[in-house]
């Protein structure tokens, strides 16, 4: 069930980690890192365990497509790592893989009339709201099929068709967006709710704290997802963070809050839907604190060396694609073969959106000059 | 028509324009139970409503941005800040939100906001209340710029910027507020961005002022008038887009031109319109471009040297004569 604010000011935060100092002193790390899993997630069997309870609620076509989704944008990301390497995408490009459970398990609980603004990790919320891989990869090639036309790349998809509303790239700069977003549908008395995710860094910014400050004043229908992957670039929460509980912030602002799995894709899923429940009913904010982990650097150019191997390695067997194909097969909902046969459909998909990026055309150079303005005023010439 | 002040000409464009179109709504510091920090927005929350007259907390980033996300789907907020000064927290929202949505989204996000609030000198509020700040918005494509300097062009300017379809920074001067002229009360009276308007008519010298500077050129050209030299007013009023072809066909008569501003000279308004003119018209000028700026220090807060660093008449006068080359 949700938790109340009243709920999580019983909570004890937790002490700080033995060991941090030291981490924030080193640089390249060689040793264990002390960094633990977090104390409140469940090991590996216990997630699956929960997964397949869960099983009873959801039809199986709804658990396939959810686990394709995932898959979907693990494999297209692998592929943009690929594209970057070989130089085809320009610029920073910021891979999602390891968070898959926290996109695919939120956006499967909205409506497609329903918002979504999130951080310049985007490329998997861009296609879980609808946006084609094609033309997401179009944009990282920065062609003029892309969703942006080419002018937005990486950290700045948009597609008002499905109602994705950025990709935006200064840390916390879209918490405000979409509380304006969800101020807005209140205002046109819609339904609608807007999802707004950021990474646990945007936690120390003002926009933050200022949003869910209005957010409650005024009852927006918004929910704030934040996507805690325990690092600010090279920056660990510890290093940064004096209260690590990021859900123990909605206190502040007496919003209603729960800690997530964020390994665990229908416990986000979950947490999702009573959070649009509060929104879509009573104009009610939630923040989720989502706790997940990247497995990659915090974008192409990170050396990484700010965390060991070992710590890595520590998350990776809590992979949430891992874990939900493992409760899946374990449950008969997909067999080995059909597993393989996705596997091979969403490779195919992947290898379409390269091609199309491939073959779409640059923008025209005339673009340039275009889209400054929505009502233009001549030039003086 | 009737003769209003500064401050109801702007309370007539917001009101006749949030009746005009249910999507307008008006947020900011103390605008509405307050009636507005200088009063622009008295009687709108008993007329409007608390659903589209909003008090905010002080937040600037956060209401800013707000307003932004609701200008995204469909709305037109009019965001007031009660000064300009409390906007520069804001300024990543209204710079990297409000400026290059439109861009960024390949043309599928404009951004119908006007951030509007008073700019420049107010009376001794020293340092940080004292800023003209036209040159950083102005610097951005994706914003426009507009500083009215008459009732007049303030309601019709105002309108105009609410209608559009862009980001709008509508600067207003504290001094003016009080400023009384004769303003039109047709619902559909509205002024074009971009069209610079010609105060005053002259032969001799040009001189481009815009908001508080205007009046202080006006003075300059009566007294200059009776030294015999006929001077031309020109006041752009947009700032962004720069009707520059206006100023240029006015130098290409006169030949002579000086600029006034309240802002600091270092990378100025009136700095980019020297560099304009002199694209333009080098070989009209008969005398280099004269700029008279406001001084290059923080606003002092003693009133002798507050006066100090605002440029008056009495400089302008003599920027005119340094022109025309008179003793």
């Amino acid at each position: 069930m949700a938790k109340s604010t009243q709920d999580i000011r019983k909570r004890t935060p937790e002490p700080a980690r033995a060991g941090a100092e030291d981490a924030s002193a080193t640089g390249l790390l060689d040793q264990e890192s002390p960094e633990e899993v977090d104390s409140r997630l469940d090991p590996a069997q216990a997630v699956k365990a929960a997964q397949k309870r869960r099983f009873a609620e959801l039809d199986r076509s709804t658990l396939k497509g959810i686990y394709r989704q995932m898959l979907l944008v693990r494999r297209f990301e692998e592929k943009s790592a690929e594209a970057y390497s070989a130089g085809k995408i320009g610029g920073f490009c910021h891979l999602y893989i390891g968070q898959e459970a926290v996109a695919i398990g939120a956006i499967s609980a909205i409506r497609k009339d329903d918002y979504v603004l999130t951080s310049y990790r985007e490329h998997a919320h861009a296609i879980a709201k609808g946006i084609s891989p094609e033309a997401v990869m179009a944009e990282l090639y920065g062609k003029a099929g892309g969703c942006s036309h080419g002018k937005g790349g990486s950290m700045h998809m948009f597609d008002k068709e499905v109602n994705f509303l950025g990709g935006h790239a200064i840390v916390g700069g879209q918490i405000p967006l979409a509380t304006g977003v969800a101020f807005a549908t209140k205002y046109k008395q819609t339904d609608q709710v807007t999802l707004c995710f950021f990474g646990e860094a945007a936690v120390n910014q003002g926009a933050f704290h200022e949003s869910l400050n209005m957010a409650q004043l005024w009852k927006l229908p918004c929910i704030y997802i934040c996507e805690n992957n325990q690092y600010g670039m090279g920056t660990s929460l510890e290093r940064a963070m004096s209260l690590q509980d990021i859900s123990q912030k909605a206190c502040a602002y007496e919003i209603a809050s729960e800690f997530v799995d964020g390994m665990d894709v229908l416990a986000v899923r979950e947490a999702t839907l009573r959070a649009v429940g509060r929104a879509r009913k009573n104009y009610l904010p939630t923040l989720l604190e989502v706790r997940t982990y990247r497995f990659m650097g915090h974008s192409m150019s990170d050396p990484g060396n700010y965390r060991t191997r070992a710590e890595i390695e520590r998350h990776q067997e809590r992979d949430p694609l891992k874990l939900f194909s493992a409760s899946l097969k374990e449950e008969g909902v997909i067999s080995e073969s059909e597993l393989k046969q996705v596997d091979t459909e969403v490779r195919a998909e992947v290898e379409q959106a390269v091609r199309f990026a491939e073959e779409s055309p640059q923008p025209a150079p005339e673009e340039l000059f275009t889209n400054v303005y929505a009502n233009p005023i001549p030039e003086n010439e | 028509m009737a003769i209003v002040t500064m401050r109801e000409a702007l309370n007539q464009a917001i009101r006749e324009e949030m009746q005009r179109d249910e999507n307008v709504f008006l947020m900011g510091e103390e605008v509405a139970a307050y009636q507005g920090a200088y009063k622009v927005t008295k009687g709108l929350l008993e007329e409007l409503g608390p659903k589209r007259v909003i008090d905010t907390p002080i937040t600037e980033l956060g209401f800013a941005g707000l307003g932004v996300g609701a200008a995204m789907v469909g709305l037109r907020p009019i965001v007031e800040f009660m000064t300009f000064n409390f906007s520069i927290l804001a300024t990543d929202q209204i710079i990297n939100s409000a400026a290059k949505m439109l861009y960024m989204s390949g043309g599928q996000f404009n951004v119908p906001i006007v951030f509007r609030g008073p700019g420049g000198s107010a009376f001794q509020v020293s340092s940080q209340h004292s800023q003209a700040l036209e040159s950083w918005f102005a610097y951005f494509p994706g914003l426009k710029v507009v500083m009215p300097s008459t009732p007049a062009d303030a309601k019709g300017l105002l309108k105009s910027s609410i209608r559009d379809n862009d980001p709008v920074i509508f600067i207003e001067q504290e001094r003016m507020y009080g400023l009384k002229g004769e303003v039109s009360d047709d619902p559909d009276f509205t002024i074009p961005l971009g069209v610079a308007d010609i105060k005053r008519e002259g032969k001799d010298a040009t001189i481009v002022a815009r908001s508080l500077m205007v009046p202080v050129a006006l003075k300059a050209a009566d007294a200059l008038e009776k030294q015999g030299l006929s001077c031309e007013v020109i006041d752009p009023r947009t700032i962004r887009p720069l009707d520059i072809n206006t100023i240029v066909e006015s130098v290409k008569k006169t030949n002579r031109v000086v600029i006034a501003e309240e802002s600091h000279p270092f990378c100025g308004v009136a700095a980019e319109i020297a560099s304009e003119i002199m694209e333009r018209a080098f070989d009209y000028l008969d005398a280099p471009v004269k700029r008279v700026s406001g001084a290059d220090v923080p606003m002092p807060y003693a009133k002798n040297l507050e006066d100090a660093a605002i440029p008056n008449v009495e400089q302008i006068v003599a920027a005119v004569k340094e022109v025309a080359y008179i003793e």
